[in-house]
């Protein structure tokens, strides 16, 4: 465990006077998705640990390094969780590299994303200046939220050191259940109960089957079970979990994997392939070998974009770019934060 | 009419961005009002533009009335085509633009530039479509907070986020404020409930951050957008969230003994893994006056009060009250009352709400503040608030936003003394400063505007700052929208002597000292 700053600060100093390029990496575990080419490893598990927690404030402070099952444990033994449920997605999955993949669980739709529940964050900027923004308290409108801005962006714009989230009580209990339906009648069902008093807290269509999970107090999920009438799965605690890490067999397919985030009312994408859709909706996986131009422009028409997930080109993931004066900006912002762009060059390739 | 010069510009903000400064007396100094006015009737119907003294009057303040400005010209622009064109111009002309919901901001975010074009968006007030399935409502910017909850209630649905404004503020000020309210704990601040905000640059250029999709492809800069304090662009449709209304709600109202007490009830509920959806608290001063205004049947005699409000299926409402009685009697409480119906919640509810009038009316003038503290501190702070009161001679009421730890003291003082208003602002400076040394904020939801600017240069350091230019220049390159507000400049850091030594670096060692 190590808390000093000041040797990363060292590193991304030299590296920007001597503008070599640096691949900021945790564990690794994302880098089947996104992964800078650049040749230089920043090593970030060396800085790991928590640095403050605070169960009665609902705010956990860890080093970037810090193994995401190492935070989740800790809060697990407090009564208390990150409630985005957060994809390892590998063993080895880090704190740093959760906030920056932006990737969220099952229970995002109903619950909130990964940038929801970030607080703060203290990040070594591609000068090498070590800086604070956010903090540890829940409510905080001081300055532009430069915390939330990391989420997601692949350490192209800093190299995230310490992070504050905000955490929530463990749910105690659930059930989840299920139906034999078709995909349209499972849009329906899905659009249909969101916007209903129920106690869901994540929802999946696959081969046939539409499964919600209900979680709460006991006499809450109860009272649900009995008015929704669906069959009870057995082991659901499993397949969420499964579904979370992307382990049942559709992420193993020999077909390129697409994700398509998008309006979550929109129909059936009408692509041939294997799909599976989570969050209500919103999201729709397929494992297709349509080309990239089908997949998005679909994607575009339901309000959303598609990027592939598995079986793509980690160095260039996302195949779109933000045009116009988007695009101004993202470069503008891009050159604020690392005017040498060495931090994980090629990242997160939309810019 | 007197062209607006470098001479006209009293303003102490104005000296904030010395490119600003220079642009000004560059180029709008040429201009008159009625020449602005009347290059901007080419596109807005003249009704819509305002230039004499007597129009622009309304405008010349926002819900921080101790500062007042009167705007160069205001305009009301009606379709997101005329907001376009209006900024085209002012980019063109490099005039300033301070855009305007409704004027409630408690920070003096929407204050006039006395140079500047205001721009109000209080025209564009149309629901634009409400997707009942997708649990989304797509809306203009003036359309008001509770209209929202109002427009989709039928649907059994609502807007989470309330300010206690939310009769008369706009969903645009709320997005570039990220309005909080009572409810933030369980439900989130306006960042956590809207999906897309449409807009313009400064340019006129069109913009999009967020989209229908949970997440979409670049940077997050919808979280930059949001409580960007109209420094980034002026928004013109946002598409919000919408949830199922809980079926039950019911709240408690319990008294303490001391502030202590109370303090230790609040973390004990959280500890015990209950998140109400409101968790308030208020102490003596505030409780009578809230109670002398609003009789709201609080107990007066209580040295502070909690509301502790649970909501969602009945059966769990149930349980929670019952956890969180038990933890309050543990913690002392001397009385709890449960609200016997609708009516008797919405009357405990609407004293809360109404604590800054109800303190209005038994001090001529008061102070609002907005810090957050981590919520362990609150004995701490609220000891050292009440001694400094004693010290100033300035009587302090304190309402708490207890759950999140977003702490409001208001200071009672009297405008017609002279210096009282110096005094006041030099003792919620302290204040501020307070909750930034027990590792808070100074502001969570009311946001800099004009009035934190300087406790920005105790809460970060001058990189952190450095950066929030930054971003403020890949938005607005020229610094015309809504100049000087928000971010104070390093030197203005420097010469108010108020260093934050961050990390144990020392900020701007460039500069010298004294």
């Amino acid at each position: 465990m190590s808390g000093e700053l000041e040797p990363i600060c060292e590193q991304v100093r030299s590296a920007f006077a001597e503008r070599r390029p640096l691949k900021i990496r945790g564990g690794g575990s994302k880098d089947f998705l996104v992964s800078s080419a650049a040749p230089n490893i920043l090593d970030m598990r060396l800085f790991s640990g928590i640095v403050s927690y605070e169960p009665s404030e609902l705010v956990v402070t860890a080093r970037a390094g810090t193994p995401l099952i190492t935070l989740e444990r800790l809060l697990e033994e407090r009564g208390q969780c990150l409630p985005f449920e957060p994809p390892h997605l590998g063993l080895q999955a880090t704190v740093g590299g959760m906030v920056a993949a932006g990737l969220s669980g099952p229970r995002r739709m109903t619950h909130g994303s990964v940038r929801d529940y970030v607080l703060g964050v203290r990040m070594v900027d591609g000068q090498g200046r070590d800086l604070t923004f956010g903090g540890q308290v829940i409510k905080n409108v001081a300055g532009f939220d430069v915390s939330r801005l990391m989420v997601g962006a692949w350490g192209s714009l800093g190299v995230l050191a310490e992070i504050s989230l905000k955490v929530m009580p463990r749910m105690p209990y659930q059930m989840t259940l299920e139906w034999v339906m078709n995909e349209a009648q499972a849009l329906k069902c899905m659009n249909e109960w969101a916007g209903q008093p129920w106690p869901i807290s994540a929802s999946s269509f696959h081969q046939g089957r539409l499964r919600l999970r209900l979680e709460g107090v006991q006499s809450v999920v109860d009272a649900a079970v009995r008015k929704l009438k669906g069959k009870e799965v057995v082991d659901g605690k499993g397949w969420w979990m499964a579904l979370r890490e992307q382990q049942i067999e559709f992420f193993s397919s020999s077909k390129p994997i697409w994700r398509v985030s998008l309006r979550p009312t929109a129909p059936s994408l009408g692509l041939s392939g294997t799909t599976l859709i989570e969050w209500g909706g919103a999201v729709r996986w397929i494992a297709s070998d349509h080309g990239a131009t089908q997949i998005q422009s679909v994607a575009r028409e339901s309000g959303g974009y598609a990027q592939q997930f598995r079986g793509g080109n980690s160095a260039s993931p996302f195949p779109e770019s933000p045009r116009g004066a988007l695009q101004t900006i993202h470069r503008n912002i891009k050159q604020l934060f690392d005017p040498a762009g060495i931090l994980n060059p090629g990242l997160p390739g939309f810019l | 009419m007197i062209p607006c010069n470098f001479f006209s510009l009293q303003s102490l903000w104005l000296t904030e961005n010395s490119y600003t400064l220079h642009l000004i007396m560059a180029d709008s100094s040429k201009l008159t009002e009625v020449q602005i006015g009347q290059a901007l009737g080419q596109w807005l119907p003249s009704s819509s533009i305002l230039t004499t003294a007597e129009s622009k009057r309304p405008y010349e303040t926002d819900g921080l009335s101790a500062y007042r400005q009167m705007p160069y010209v205001v305009v009301l622009p009606a379709t997101e085509k005329e907001v376009q064109a209006v900024l085209r111009y002012c980019y063109d002309q490099k005039i300033p633009v301070v855009a305007r919901g409704a004027g409630t901001g408690l920070s003096g975010g929407a204050l006039p530039h006395a140079c500047g074009v205001l721009l109000s968006l209080a025209k564009l007030k149309e629901i634009l479509e409400i997707d009942v399935q997708g649990c989304r409502v797509r809306v203009q910017p003036g359309v008001r907070n509770l209209a929202i909850s109002q427009a989709v209630d039928s649907y059994g649905l609502y807007y989470a986020p309330d300010p206690s404004s939310q009769i008369a503020c706009t969903i645009g000020g709320n997005v570039a404020e990220n309005s909080g309210g009572v409810h933030c704990l369980k439900y989130g601040l306006t960042l956590h409930n809207i999906w897309r905000v449409r807009g313009f640059t400064m340019a006129g250029e069109a913009v999009e951050f967020g989209s229908e999709a949970p997440d979409s492809l670049g940077f997050d800069l919808m979280a930059l957008i949001t409580g960007s304090e109209g420094l980034l662009a002026v928004i013109t449709e946002i598409t919000v969230r919408v949830i199922p209304k809980p079926i039950s709600a019911k709240v408690l109202l319990a008294s303490f003994e001391t502030v202590e007490q109370a303090g230790n009830a609040v973390a004990r509920i959280i500890a015990a893994g209950i998140i109400p959806a409101g968790l308030e608290m208020m102490d003596a001063l505030a409780t009578r006056a809230a109670e002398d205004f609003v009789h709201a049947g609080y107990p007066v005699e209580a040295a502070a009060v909690l509301l502790c409000e649970s909501d969602g299926i009945p059966e769990a409402v149930t349980e929670e009250l019952r956890q969180m009685t038990q933890i309050l009697q543990e913690c002392g409480a001397s009385e709890i009352r449960q609200a016997r119906d609708e009516a008797e919640r919405l009357k405990f509810w609407a004293g809360r709400k109404a604590a800054f009038p109800a303190v209005g009316r038994i001090s001529p003038d008061y102070y609002c503040i907005d810090g957050t503290i981590p919520r362990r501190h609150l004995g701490q702070v609220l000891q050292r608030i009440h001694l400094w009161s004693k010290s100033y001679g300035l009587e302090v009421a304190n309402v708490f936003h207890a759950g999140d730890g977003n702490l409001h003291p208001l200071i009672l003082y009297d405008a017609s003394i002279p210096g009282a208003f110096e005094r006041t602002e030099e003792l919620a400076g302290k204040i501020l400063e307070l909750c930034v040394e027990v590792g808070g904020t100074i502001t969570g939801e009311h946001g800099v505007g004009v009035e934190k600017i300087n406790q920005m240069c105790v809460q970060f350091g001058a990189a952190e700052l450095e950066i929030f230019h930054g971003i403020k220049k890949a938005f607005d390159p020229a610094g015309l929208l809504n100049p000087g507000k928000a971010i104070p400049s390093l030197q203005r850091c420097a010469e108010g002597g108020r260093m934050h030594v961050h990390h144990n670096q020392l900020p701007h060692p460039e500069l010298p000292r004294f």
